[in-house]
């Protein structure tokens, strides 16, 4: 047997919407994990019901790891068409299951020294159903249970793990499932570990080991829109509202399943304008409330948030981006919003931009936001993506001892009632924006007795009464705008930007959300490869942290914008706000991420070729 | 002046001043905003709902600048959104009362979507449309109740649109009461308003309302008007109720009742008559939307959203999540 190749590892399954690939991939990512082994699941999909060609990609790993590559070691596939999109990818010394059935092996693109492991799907299935006296058409649809079985057997990982998946799998009623799919992923260990290849075991000629690690700290397994939707339940979010858009529902419909559970109101809109206009209403009476979309529905918004800034409305919007323009690639991955999200909506409405970068940020900074809503009041946006959003990867459990809710500047009742008794003459009215240096005037609720204000559109006085005085517009516009600069003052560093890697680096690479995942995984190999860099993460983009970001920048032997758009958006933010130019630039704007194995090649030839450009276009 | 203190204490007899703001309003003189707004206040020093309690709600135009004359909370939004903003006010505070008022324009054209919706959802607010077949604000353009054909003097041709229909509209998209009052029988309007508030559910009250500046052809003299019918004279606007219609639903769990007052009110709604009639077409006891979700949400049944206690004395989150993060939990 060759040297094996113990805990890095990537596996894809892949076949038409609708046909088990997604439980597939699950059952093996959690399988995974329950064996102590960290997994980053990459899911494509199309924008479709049935059909149309779906794949997961789960990457293992001994540790944490952040990103996917690109090399397949082992393509599962139960159906004919993920063997003709995916052969090429299968890396020489890797293998390649299919069914017999439907796949003639030497009529795809795969390369020569790749395993083929025939998989003859019906006759294992119709074994088992005789032995579980069932009928055949019911078991037939464990197929996918059969080839993750396959699968982890030709890895030599222990089925214990893989029973406990099924168990977190199918759980209550659906528990009595547990041990026919197990059967299952037997009848498929059985069936790999009994193969030959030339009188030897195909699992003595696959090298790759996937070796338990029961000592290793619990793992969660998250997605990004849970994280988000944890984030919101924390923060004390008692309304959410959404109207059905790919990639973004996933949190709302996640949060009306909880609904019972925590008590959060979930309305689904009839369009993203109610649902944000929706938000809005109920925000101002108290309850934090929040909406979620995709970009098309955030361009819906604009309208609304403009409303929400102008009259100081606590309130979050998340935007979870996909590839634009228009419907542009529903379901694909890009980091195209973010120049649309910093200056979302006319005029000049305070807004607050956040940008979380990994798992644990779509949470605190999810919770983070509904305080910088409360303490600044006005709308914030967390500008997410559909690669952390619809990806699953397992994360350290999510810290929460020091997290405290902050509701900003609220008027007293006991203030408000000795208001009214001073000045009868107000008949319960509040000064809701009266003028204070840090731009944040108490605020009331709809509801609170004597604290009567109004809220317009319009430019207005310290109630809230339409006014078009140019005094009045001098000095109201400059108090909400005043509060972007006592938030930066106040909202601490490593919440606005951060700084990974070596300070002293050879190079310092600007990125932001999804992105910051490759560029960490790639530093230890292009390390040992001589080439040093530190990442730049900027995470809050309005207001911008102009002096941090330019320090950082400042110092740079090397600067390199790397993101998932067309025209390094960031790049274009950062030299606005700081004069700063970036020397090179990564893009990649075709929908999918970019990866550990994209993400060396373009540092190598940025620093070896010199390139000014890298554009990075792998994967299908 | 034991006596005076006890003058005092007596509780006050509330009148339309004490829904008053000092605001100066900017309508045109003889607009029929001005009786619609005074009808309110009237409404809410009858029922005598404190100040706080309410929420004045509007879009955008004339008539959506009526929030700043009540002495209530007010919440002027954005034209056409008026019932989403609302509806989530609605939700939060269910102990407000939600008062949306808005022009003919805000309401049936650019926020026509959100309009059929509220009734679907039947959110426990009342809806006023001031209508008055034009936007008054942007100089008379045609608005979506203008008939086909018709050419106010603000408008360079015949109004080539066909009109909606509110009321049809309004029940055929869920709402729970349908009305139809005129800004100038203070009167009917007064009691209509106060039925819609009262009326438990999505209510509408479409208003006939002339603009004295841009729509000569509905003006306060035309609604005013006596016409002759079958040789005898009768005023133009009539209060139905008072010649024998009745939409109101006795048993909303009887589907029989419900259809064949359904049927009437749209029957009635949709006859072509020389008159115009005003009253409640149909009102009906229905679920609210909020009855709906709380079905499903016992804690929110229990706490409104508004009221929800989310931190501690020291700022912790009372949320505790970890029945979740155990099921997320690899071991």
């Amino acid at each position: 047997m060759t040297t094996p190749i113990v805990n890095h590892f990537s596996w894809t399954i892949g076949g038409p919407q609708g046909t088990g690939v997604d439980s597939s991939a699950n059952l093996f990512l959690r399988s995974v994990a329950a064996a102590g082994l960290y997994a980053y699941g990459k899911r494509e999909y199309h924008s479709t019901i049935k059909t149309g060609h779906s794949y997961t990609q789960v990457r293992v790993s001994g540790t944490p790891i952040n990103s996917h590559v690109d090399p397949v070691h082992l393509l599962t596939t139960f159906e004919k068409t993920a063997p003709i999109e995916h052969a090429d990818e299968v890396v020489p010394g890797g293998a390649f299951i299919y069914d017999p059935a439907v796949t003639n092996p030497d009529e795809l693109n795969l390369h020569p020294e790749v395993l083929k492991i025939a998989l003859p799907y019906d006759q294992i299935l119709d074994e088992l159903a005789k032995e579980l006296g069932q009928p055949a058409a019911k078991v037939k649809i464990m197929k996918n249970t059969l080839a993750v079985g396959a699968s982890l057997a030709l890895v030599d990982f222990d089925d214990q793990y893989i029973e406990k998946a099924l168990g977190s799998i199918f759980k209550g009623r659906k528990a009595k499932l547990v041990p026919s799919n197990m059967r299952a992923v037997k009848k498929g260990i059985e069936y790999v570990r009994a193969m030959q290849i030339d009188g030897k075991s195909v699992v003595d000629l696959f090298p790759y080991r996937l070796d338990a690690q029961p000592e290793a700290p619990a793992q969660m397994i998250m997605v990004g829109t849970t994280a988000v939707a944890l984030g919101k339940l924390k923060a004390g979010c008692t309304f959410q509202t959404y109207y059905p858009i790919t990639p973004a529902s996933d949190e709302s419909v996640y949060l009306e399943s909880m609904q019972g559970q925590y008590g959060i109101n979930v309305v689904q809109a009839e369009d993203e304008i109610s649902s944000a206009c929706m938000t809005v209403g109920g925000a101002l009476t108290g309850a934090r409330s929040a909406t979620s979309t995709s970009c098309p529905g955030f361009g819906l918004m604009a309208e609304a948030i403009g409303w929400a800034a102008i009259n100081e409305v606590p309130s979050v919007f998340v935007d979870y981006q996909r590839g634009g323009p228009s419907t542009g690639l529903p379901t694909r991955h890009e980091q195209g919003d973010l120049l649309f999200g910093a200056f979302i909506s006319h005029g000049h409405p305070p807004r607050m931009v956040m940008a979380p970068s990994d798992m644990n940020e779509y949470f605190e900074h999810t919770f983070d936001a509904f305080n910088y809503a409360d303490q600044y009041q006005t709308p914030v946006i967390m500008i997410t993506d559909k690669c952390l959003g619809n990806n699953t990867m397992t994360v350290d459990p999510f810290k929460e001892d020091h997290l405290r809710i902050n509701r900003g500047k609220l008027a007293s009742q006991t203030e408000l009632d000795r208001l009214a008794e001073l000045n009868p003459e107000l008949r319960g009215q509040f000064p809701r924006y009266d003028f204070v240096d840090d731009g944040v005037s108490p605020r009331t609720n709809l509801g609170q007795k004597n604290g009567l204000y109004w809220n317009t559109g319009d430019e207005r006085d310290i109630y809230g009464h339409i006014t078009e005085d140019p005094e009045n517009r001098l000095k109201m516009l400059s108090k909400r705008q005043q509060k972007l600069e006592t938030a930066l003052k106040e909202i601490p560093q490593d919440k606005q930007f951060k700084l990974y890697g070596p300070a002293d680096a050879d190079m310092t690479i600007l990125c932001w959300g999804s992105t910051k995942g490759p560029l960490l995984d790639a530093m230890d190999q292009l390390a040992s490869d001589g080439i040093t860099y530190n990442v730049l993460v900027v995470k809050m983009m309005s207001p911008f942290p102009v002096e941090g970001v330019s320090d950082i920048l400042n110092r740079a032997k090397m600067k390199v914008g790397f993101e998932m758009n067309a025209t390094g958006q960031l790049a274009q933010l950062t030299r606005m706000e700081t004069g700063i130019a970036m020397d090179h630039q990564v893009k990649k704007w075709t929908g999918r991420p970019i990866s550990e194995t994209e993400a060396v090649q373009a540092i190598r030839d940025i620093v070896k070729e010199k390139a000014n450009e890298v554009v990075l276009t792998y994967g299908k | 002046m034991a006596n005076n203190s006890a003058v005092q204490d007596a509780p006050k007899k509330l009148t339309m001043r004490d829904y008053k703001t000092d605001v100066v309003s900017d309508w045109c003189p003889g607009c029929g905003d001005f009786g619609i707004v005074a009808a309110v206040q009237s409404v809410y020093a009858d029922m005598a709902v404190p100040n706080h309690e309410i929420v004045s709600y509007s879009g955008v135009g004339c008539s959506s600048k009526s929030p700043h004359l009540m002495q209530t909370y007010g919440v002027h939004t954005l034209h056409g959104r008026s019932i989403p903003f609302s509806t989530g006010t609605a939700l939060c505070n269910p102990d407000m009362k939600v008062v949306v008022t808005g022009g003919d324009g805000d309401g049936y054209g650019i926020g026509a979507g959100h309009f059929m919706h509220a009734g679907r959802r039947n959110v426990d607010m009342t809806y006023l449309v001031y209508n008055n077949g034009v936007y008054g604000l942007t100089k008379g353009q045609a608005s979506p109740t203008l008939k086909l054909g018709e050419q106010p003097k603000s408008l360079p041709a015949p109004n080539p649109n066909a009109n909606v229909d509110p009321l049809a509209l309004a029940i055929s998209a869920g709402y729970t009461f349908v009305a139809r009052s005129y800004a100038y029988n203070r009167k009917h309007l007064q009691a209509t308003i106060k039925r819609a508030i009262e009326h438990r559910g999505m209510a509408l009250v479409d208003i006939l309302q002339p603009c004295p500046t841009y729509n000569n052809l509905h003006t306060k003299e035309w609604y005013g008007e006596e016409l002759e019918i079958d040789g005898s004279m009768f005023p133009r606007t009539y209060d139905m109720e008072a010649e024998g219609y009745n939409g109101m639903v006795q048993n909303p769990n009887d589907p029989d009742e419900v259809t064949a007052k359904e049927v009437a009110a749209l029957t009635k709604i949709r006859t072509k008559e020389e008159r115009i009639p005003l009253g409640v077409f149909w009102q009906v006891e229905m679920p609210t939307f909020m009855d709906r979700l709380e079905a499903g949400n016992p804690i929110m049944a229990k706490t409104p959203s508004y009221k929800m206690n989310i931190a501690d004395a020291d700022g912790k989150p009372t949320m505790d999540l970890s029945d979740t993060y155990a099921e997320l939990l690899t071991k």
